[in-house]
């Protein structure tokens, strides 16, 4: 580690720090930001006068905007992230701490999925290019960026949990692995069309640079040539882009989780939603919003690191 | 010109077959897209239904027609705003840099830290009725980044070209300079752009109405494949013309983008052969 690293680091670092303290800004203003009083929104306006002065109480709603924010920065500070107000007993926090395991199960196996299909996908392209290996790859690429979860998800169920009565069907005990494969093909389908491209594009650029010449000139395998010397290289961009559709990730798992009543980061974000639970809403949005501003920062990280001609501007 | 992939021209001819469907479609639709008729809820097509029925027996053409001009016009009017103000905003950021430039960076990062979806989900659960306006800000509210983006990579490359140098040269002033010089000349990558976005934002209607968020018309393509994914096991014909409605439609603006992109790449190609 030389001086220019430790200098990116730490300027990466804070200007991380910076963001995710302006997202936790925003979380705050979200319910002052949107016209009427918040209030109106989540009681209608049936509610008794009483109701609507213990919620106003209840939301800080009563003390100045100064004080507002002050306890939310102690309520994020402490961890808790204040308490939902459907469940008056449970911390947003801990909600958010029963339903993130299965969201991540859901984002990780969907980007074990993604990068298993897509390498050998790309590759093949890439060393058919123009041929018929490449002309299945690149349209399966294409057709799988194209299609929408909210379109693949029933499409899978349809197939392989009703025709073919194959897997588990959305509802059916979700804590079995069998019960994740549907969601994971879902979620990951188009993560893998994305990479297979990257990979392809990435493989052809580095197939074409002299020292993979020389490697074969060197009479090195072909399997050689593509794994040791090619691939190499070839998949640091695609690591990028994989690590840059975490957000993505997210929202397909969102999605996906309701298709397949699956408990998760998503179904507590539309019950949320659905009660009027500002708090929980809140909360969400900030582990959401913290996961990728961490994600990205680790990326940018690990990019200068594993390759010194990036320029530490 | 396109030799390599003929398929891209789907592209143009699909968003044409989109954009007459939501300009004619609502005036040949058969029914009212909410008309209720219970007697005849889930039926295959007919001749009286020639895509079949919906829940509460709505006539799912007509829902289609419908749900196309709302699409239409959500995607419009978020991709319109999102490229006015993304196109302002970068157009700025790029020419007049320094701290100007580090203010919209950094805006536009922390909008990035967003994933668009569920910023927009957040957006619409503060709403008490959620309308087209909502969806359409809040699809705009991360919208624009990229245009932003793109808007102001372009300027930093337009104002070092030397027509730009000679104008200020000539004493034209900053505005002058933007809204006739660097304007003008911004906007091949930037409709590139708006078009592939029509699609992600049809999509992001559909995907919002698909789980129960949409703009409370009930006419959605997206709140049409809810409805079928519902009662998918014993009638996925309304979740089958649904999905493959929205699927097609985001295909052919993905396709279009593409075949422009190769379009405009074409052209610059030929140009920096020509010089």
């Amino acid at each position: 580690m030389n001086a220019a690293f430790v200098r990116y680091l730490g300027l990466r670092t804070m200007r991380a720090a910076l963001t995710v303290w302006a997202v936790i800004s925003l979380v705050f203003l979200m319910i002052h930001l949107v016209p009427g009083d918040p209030v109106d929104v989540i009681l209608g306006d049936q509610a008794s006068p009483e109701d609507r002065a213990d919620l106003r109480r209840t939301l800080r709603l009563d003390q100045p905007l100064l004080s507002q924010y002050g306890h939310f920065l102690s309520d994020v500070a402490d961890g808790s992230l204040g308490n939902s107000f459907r469940q008056r007993q449970a911390s947003v926090a801990s909600l958010l701490r029963e339903a993130m395991p299965h969201t991540a199960w859901l984002a990780l196996s969907s980007l074990a999925f993604a990068l298993a299909l897509a390498i050998p996908l790309g590759a093949v392209a890439a060393l058919k290019r123009g041929r018929l290996g490449d002309r299945v790859a690149t349209t399966a690429a294409m057709l799988g960026i194209a299609i929408p979860n909210i379109w693949l998800g029933p499409l899978l169920v349809l197939g392989f949990g009703v025709q073919l009565q194959l897997l588990p069907m959305p509802g059916s005990d979700s804590t079995t692995g069998a019960a994740l494969i549907l969601p994971t093909i879902t979620v990951g389908t188009a993560l893998m069309a994305i990479l297979a491209r990257q990979t392809r594009g990435a493989l052809i650029e580095v197939l074409s640079e002299p020292y993979i010449q020389a490697a074969r000139a060197r009479g090195l395998s072909p399997a050689t040539v593509l794994f040791r010397h090619a691939l190499r290289n070839a998949l640091m961009p695609v690591i990028t882009v994989a690590a840059a559709q975490l957000g993505a990730l997210l929202s397909g798992a969102v999605i996906t989780e309701k298709i397949f009543e699956r408990p998760g980061l998503g179904t507590l974000f539309l019950e949320a939603f659905f009660d009027r639970d500002i708090p929980v809403v809140q909360g969400c949005v900030l582990v959401i919003a913290l996961i990728y501003v961490t994600v990205n920062l680790l990326v940018d990280l690990f990019y200068v690191w594993i390759d010194p001609r990036v320029r530490l501007a | 010109m396109n030799r390599s992939r003929p398929a891209l021209r789907l592209g143009p001819l699909i968003v044409g077959a989109f954009a007459m469907t939501a300009l004619v479609g609502p005036a040949l639709s058969p029914y009212a897209p909410e008309a209720i008729a219970l007697e005849h809820a889930f039926e295959l097509p007919s001749a009286d239904h020639p895509l079949g029925t919906s829940d509460n027996g709505t006539d799912i053409l007509s829902v289609l027609l419908h749900g196309a001009r709302l699409a239409a016009v959500i995607a419009l009017l978020s991709v319109g705003l999102s490229l006015a103000v993304g196109t302002t905003l970068g157009t700025i950021a790029g020419y007049f840099g320094g701290r100007t430039d580090h203010v919209v960076s950094a805006f536009a990062d922390l909008v990035q830290a967003f994933p668009g979806i569920l910023l927009a989900i957040g957006i619409m659960a503060l709403t008490a009725n959620p309308g087209i306006t909502h969806v359409v800000v809040a699809l705009s509210a991360t919208g624009w980044v990229l245009f932003a983006r793109i808007a102001r990579a372009q300027t930093l490359t337009l104002r070092q070209m030397e027509f730009v140098l000679a104008a200020r040269a000539l004493g034209a002033g900053q505005l002058r300079i933007l809204a006739r010089h660097i304007a003008p000349n911004l906007w091949g990558p930037l409709v590139v752009q708006a078009t592939s976005g029509l699609g992600m934002a049809i999509l992001a209607e559909s995907t919002l109405s698909f789980l129960g968020l949409g703009p409370g018309a009930r006419a959605s393509w997206g709140a049409l494949l809810d409805q079928g994914s519902a009662v998918l096991l014993r009638f996925p014909h309304v979740a089958l013309i649904a999905g493959s409605a929205i699927s097609l439609t985001v295909l052919g603006f993905n396709l279009a983008g593409d075949w422009m992109r190769d379009l405009a790449d074409a052209r610059s190609v030929e140009a920096n052969a020509s010089n």
